[in-house]
């Protein structure tokens, strides 16, 4: 999934500074699975920010709404009338920043965003989340005992480990495992330490963002 | 002859080869690479000069390369795969033989987390082991990496470094054939200090045929006191300091830590040349360049050989 968390909320007053009235939009996609902007989120900023704003004893109003998802433009329609006709003033979206930017092109009031969106991973233990996967568009994990070294190694190593492994874990930080020490382990269960001796050979970036923006279309889905 | 670099000439020779070290400025200031390089003249056979190590913004390879040339010293250009996509990297390599250099060490890089800019973006297009490979296809195809000819072929000796002290320890002379099968020629280790190690995995290197297919400079970094010494052994990931030197360090007055430092660092370079496999060593005394003709002499490595 897409991994994200929000703002402080010292960076979101500051983004609402102008506004009386807005809108908070929360997704139940990813981002509640990951406990960054489900309909619990919005519910827990939607107070923050009126107490923080009765605080300055200025007048607001939030109205919630989360949808189903805000990567896709028919659900993002289910907010149309209470923009239009709500005298809306901003909208922020507790989406990934796919969100936001769905919401700023159906609509012409300012979009802000009120999540970081970090990566894509999973989940390692309750509230502990890490990187799995960089969209590269080619994926190779097979290659590596199903580890990804573009993501989890910290230079993207095709040919690791570097001389920066040390007791497993990675030189830019001891609490970053090293990948290629994982890579390593997982190879010698496998019984195929045999393919890491041979020289990984130079990937081709064009399918990355290197390539530019990316779309993949579905001849066989387009109506 | 691959390169024809002095390096190459003194190894291919049979004989036991030196290589220094010089870290540029960070700033513009030529005077002081001329200092630090008058210090190495004569004493070893050709001069690492480091890409940003660290990460830490310093004057560029190419360029200090191209002033020891001028200064009539030979160069090794370091060039770390962190800031150069594959176009700058056979760029620059273009450029570098253009200007007279003859050894390029391939190199990762140390990560920007480290350096004076952590908020920089890497690029690690390719790594270590694919610029060896990307090097050799230059030298001996003649082509870019795109199948382009080149218009004049850049004849490099190639160099790269290993980390014998690096974990998983049973997987690094294997990752150093993979570094000899991408076609690198020389290799320079990263500090020694732990020699019982050392000597298990040039065994092993050695069993494997690599010494033979590769000049292996053993790395060698004296100790200028304890607090470095203390310093290296905590804080560089990869490096593995034995007590006994921290110890050894501690029990002589601090005024006295630079000498005994020395002393450990001739003691070590006698050390590597009994080890089979050790084509050279590698020299890298950090900031302390004016150093490197005493411990050279006294490790009875003074005269260096000529070569035409």
């Amino acid at each position: 999934m897409v991994v994200a968390e929000r703002k402080p909320i010292k960076e979101i007053l500051a983004m609402m500074a102008e506004y009386k009235k807005i809108l908070l939009v929360g997704c139940k996609g990813c981002v509640t699975v990951c406990c960054a902007g489900g309909t619990k989120e919005v519910g827990i900023l939607a107070s923050a920010l009126r107490i923080a704003k009765k605080k300055e004893g200025k007048e607001f109003e939030v109205i919630e709404r989360t949808l189903e998802r805000q990567c896709d433009p028919e659900y993002i329609e289910q907010v149309a009338s209470i923009v239009e006709n709500d005298g809306i003033e901003a909208i922020l979206s507790m989406a990934c920043s796919v969100g936001p930017q769905y919401l700023a092109k159906r609509f012409n009031v300012p979009v802000y965003p009120a999540l970081n969106t970090t990566f894509i991973g999973g989940a390692l233990e309750h509230g502990v989340w890490a990187e799995f996967c960089q969209a590269c568009g080619n994926c190779v994990i097979h290659h590596f005992g199903g580890i990804c070294p573009v993501s989890r190694c910290s230079k993207s190593l095709f040919n690791g480990p570097c001389g920066g492994s040390a007791g497993g874990k990675c030189e830019i930080n001891p609490e970053v495992d090293c990948a290629w020490h994982l890579i390593y382990e997982r190879m010698k269960a496998l019984g195929k330490l045999d393919d890491m001796a041979k020289v990984f050979p130079i990937k081709d970036w064009s399918t990355s963002r290197d390539g530019g923006p990316r779309k993949v279309v579905r001849e066989d889905m387009k109506l | 002859m691959k390169a024809g670099s002095k390096l190459e000439k003194i190894l291919t020779s049979g004989q036991f080869a030196v290589t220094g070290e010089l870290g540029p400025p960070r700033g513009a200031d030529v005077e002081v690479i001329k200092k630090k390089a008058e210090h190495l003249r004569g004493m070893v056979d050709s001069i690492n000069v480091t890409d940003n190590q660290t990460s830490v913004v310093r004057m560029c390879s190419m360029a200090v390369c191209k002033l020891l040339l001028e200064m009539g010293l030979e160069p090794n250009l370091q060039m770390t795969c962190r800031d150069r996509n594959r176009i700058a990297i056979q760029s620059d390599l273009l450029g570098a033989y253009a200007l007279g250099i003859k050894n390029v060490l391939c190199l990762s890089g140390d990560h920007n987390k480290f350096g004076d800019h952590p908020q920089a973006k890497n690029v690690f297009d390719i790594d270590s082991i694919q610029l060896i490979q990307t090097v050799k296809q230059m030298r001996d195809d003649g082509k870019l990496l795109s199948g382009q000819e080149c218009e004049g072929v850049p004849k490099f000796f190639i160099g790269a470094a290993a980390n014998p002290f690096g974990d998983p320890f049973d997987f690094r002379p294997i990752r150093l054939a993979k570094k000899v099968e991408a076609g690198v020629d020389f290799i320079q280790t990263q500090c020694i200090y732990n020699m019982e190690k050392f000597r298990e995995y040039m065994k092993r290197v050695v069993d494997m045929g690599l010494a033979e297919k590769c000049y292996i400079l053993a790395g060698i970094t004296p100790l200028k006191s304890l607090g470095m010494a203390r310093y290296m052994a905590k804080f560089v990931p990869g490096l593995d300091v034995p007590d006994y030197y921290l110890k050894r360090l501690a029990g002589v007055e601090k005024k006295k830590q630079a000498e005994e430092g020395i002393k450990i660092a001739i003691e070590q370079i006698q050390e590597v040349r009994e080890i089979e496999g050790v084509a050279g060593i590698h020299l890298m005394a950090i900031e302390w360049e004016h150093k490197v003709p005493e411990i050279i002499k006294a490790a009875g490595l003074y005269p260096r050989p000529e070569v035409n």
